[in-house]
């Protein structure tokens, strides 16, 4: 059985399954933030008028809680709904709940990997479309709507078809200009947004070896775009060192068996990677940079729990550093703990200097929430994951998803910007 | 089930214009159906009827996790999504929450059936009958889980073996 395989039959308690079996996983972890908190909360209003008990969670203290989507709140609605997030994890005595402006908080995801809240081996399910991020950490881990997540609550299971996989292989440590996102938006262009559907995407190879795991991070973050039920990347020592050094102990790590099947296999050579961009409206409508569009810019958003971890922030301090930007340029460090350490080591500087706007985590403009969404006409290149019509504001407007370089250097010019053609 | 088809000939309608982010913050089910399909369809809730049905092309709610999505189709009286494939999230959503059946189609449903063509729709017999072209369909049938799960209404009625 291959790692998905395998972490699927443990959870099921069998000695084996395949791809298209139905099994009822045991999850170890749950994540709702203030959009599917809320939400998980109609579901449960609905139970109760069916006579279902919603009095007790499975298990509270395998739950955690994020506030992201619409923090800090704009407005009533979005107020209310935090409020709402409090009585719940209140309530229901979880004691996982990152709140903002009371120390660590940030992007769902972000928390996931920065708080080692998820580890290798486990089932993990969150009320977010980019829980497929957490995989990078060799756990199952799958993004689920509020009736899901009100199910898992309860009954501490959830049912999954076992999924075949698609094997992704870099061979060869990616170029210094070329990032996991440049890699990510080439395999999409070439899946399709429909590429995953109900698939597992595995990355493996010498070139993932050699990556970082925030990098990795990034993979599995855009096999959401793909459609992918999941990403995954089997856990290795840079693995176990992130997670020991964040406080995680007792790690039971799983690997795919040698003989692991994979319905297919797609092969890349990282000497031949270059700097990607999506144009819109789809994060499958790819070009390399350097035969992008020149069109005039109005902004730069370097945010989400895609491109905006601590290393993303340091690609984009290395085109800024001396510089100034030509457009409005928006820096949302992904969570405290990175923003903690921008500031530590000079990056908050370099940003400010160059006239980048630095605000606090949040998913903000990537979903169109807040914090600097797009007018009508608008022409935003970004770090986030998605482009499809009015995801960052106006349906009108337009979206580019590029890499942390290409972001920086085109905050930089004005126009969408290959990092090694920046003078 | 019988209703009248609101078609869109394109693929991988999304889950933004469904209903766009702005509106993830609402949790009034009523209020969220005044801007189901806003991205793409601003006429939508003024002409949708209780039972209709949107027929669209290839992966049908791609995007985000929101239940919002089937939420809003469904409380503007959506009672099936026929398209040529579904994606995963909102398809679950849709079954395990009750909201609305997706119902895959081939080419020749696709194709053949027009905005406002009257169809009535056999889960039992995987049928798809026109009434207004006098024209049968097959629908791809549902999996054993997700039929039993529909059968159940919904995954918190539905009891395992």
């Amino acid at each position: 059985m291959n790692i998905v395989e395998k972490i699927l039959a443990r959870s099921s308690g069998r000695n084996k399954v395949s791809p298209d079996d139905v099994v009822f996983a045991k999850v170890d972890k749950v994540m709702v933030h203030d959009v599917s908190g809320p939400g998980v909360l109609k579901v449960f209003d609905k139970l109760k008028k069916q006579g279902i008990n919603t009095d007790k969670l499975w298990d509270s203290s395998k739950v955690w809680v994020a506030e992201d989507h619409f923090v800090p709140s704009a407005e009533k609605v979005s107020a209310e709904n935090i409020v709402k997030l409090q009585n719940f994890t209140k309530n229901y005595g979880i004691e996982k709940h990152f709140k903002y402006g009371m120390g660590q908080y940030g992007i769902c995801h972000t928390l996931s990997h920065e708080e080692a809240l998820v580890l290798p081996g486990e089932v993990y399910v969150g009320g977010d479309s980019h829980t497929n991020t957490t995989g990078a950490l060799g756990a199952f881990a799958c993004g689920l709507g509020h009736t899901d997540i009100a199910y898992v609550l309860l009954n501490g299971k959830i049912w999954f078809k076992v999924p075949e996989t698609l094997y992704f292989k870099l061979n060869g440590k990616l170029p210094d200009h070329v990032m996991a996102k440049d890699l990510i938006l080439k395999i999409i262009g070439e899946i399709g947004t429909e590429g995953g559907n109900y698939k597992t995407m595995q990355f493996g190879g010498s070139g993932i070896d050699a990556m970082s795991v925030e990098s990795r991070l990034t993979l599995c973050n855009m096999t959401t775009e793909a459609g992918a039920k999941n990403g995954i990347v089997e856990p290795d020592q840079k693995v176990m060192d992130y997670l020991t050094s964040r406080g995680a102990k007792n790690l039971t790590p799983i690997q795919g068996d040698s003989d692991s099947e994979y319905s297919k296999v797609f092969e890349y050579e990282s000497s031949e990677m270059e700097p990607m961009i999506a144009k819109p409206f789809s994060p499958e409508n790819t070009v390399v940079v350097r035969e992008a569009p020149s069109v005039d810019l109005d902004k730069s958003y370097i945010g989400s729990c895609t491109g905006a971890k601590y290393e993303d922030l340091e690609a984009a301090a290395k085109i800024l550093k001396g510089r100034k930007v030509k457009i409005r340029t928006e820096i949302l460090p992904a969570a405290i703990s990175i923003y903690r350490r921008a500031m530590e080591n000079g990056l908050l500087k370099i940003f400010l200097d160059a006239g980048v706007m630095v605000g606090p985590p949040t998913c903000g403009a990537c979903c169109g929430a807040h914090m600097g969404v797009l007018a009508k006409d608008e022409i935003c290149i970004s770090t986030t994951n998605r482009n499809f019509p009015g995801r960052m504001g106006h349906v009108d407007s337009q979206t580019y998803l590029s890499s942390p370089l290409v972001a920086a250097a085109s905050a930089v010019t004005g126009k969408i910007t290959d990092p090694r053609d920046l003078k | 089930m019988k209703g009248n088809v609101i078609k869109y000939e394109r693929d991988n309608i999304d889950t933004d214009v469904i209903i766009p982010g702005q509106y993830l913050k609402v949790h009034d089910y009523a209020e969220l159906a005044t801007h189901a399909m806003e991205g793409l369809d601003p006429n939508f809730h003024s002409k949708v009827k209780e039972g209709d049905f949107i027929l669209a092309g290839r992966n049908f709610g791609c995007g985000s996790s929101r239940e919002h999505a089937p939420i809003a189709l469904s409380h503007s009286g959506i009672k099936a999504v026929l398209a040529l494939s579904f994606a995963r999230i909102f398809y679950r959503n849709a079954v395990d929450g009750a909201f609305l059946l997706p119902i895959e189609i081939d080419e020749d449903a696709y194709h053949n059936i027009l905005e406002g063509d009257q169809i009535e729709i056999d889960i039992k017999s995987n049928e798809i009958r026109n009434i207004s072209k006098n024209q049968t369909y097959e629908m791809k049938p549902f999996s054993e889980i997700i039929s039993k799960i529909i059968d159940a209404g919904g995954l918190f009625n539905y009891k395992p073996d």
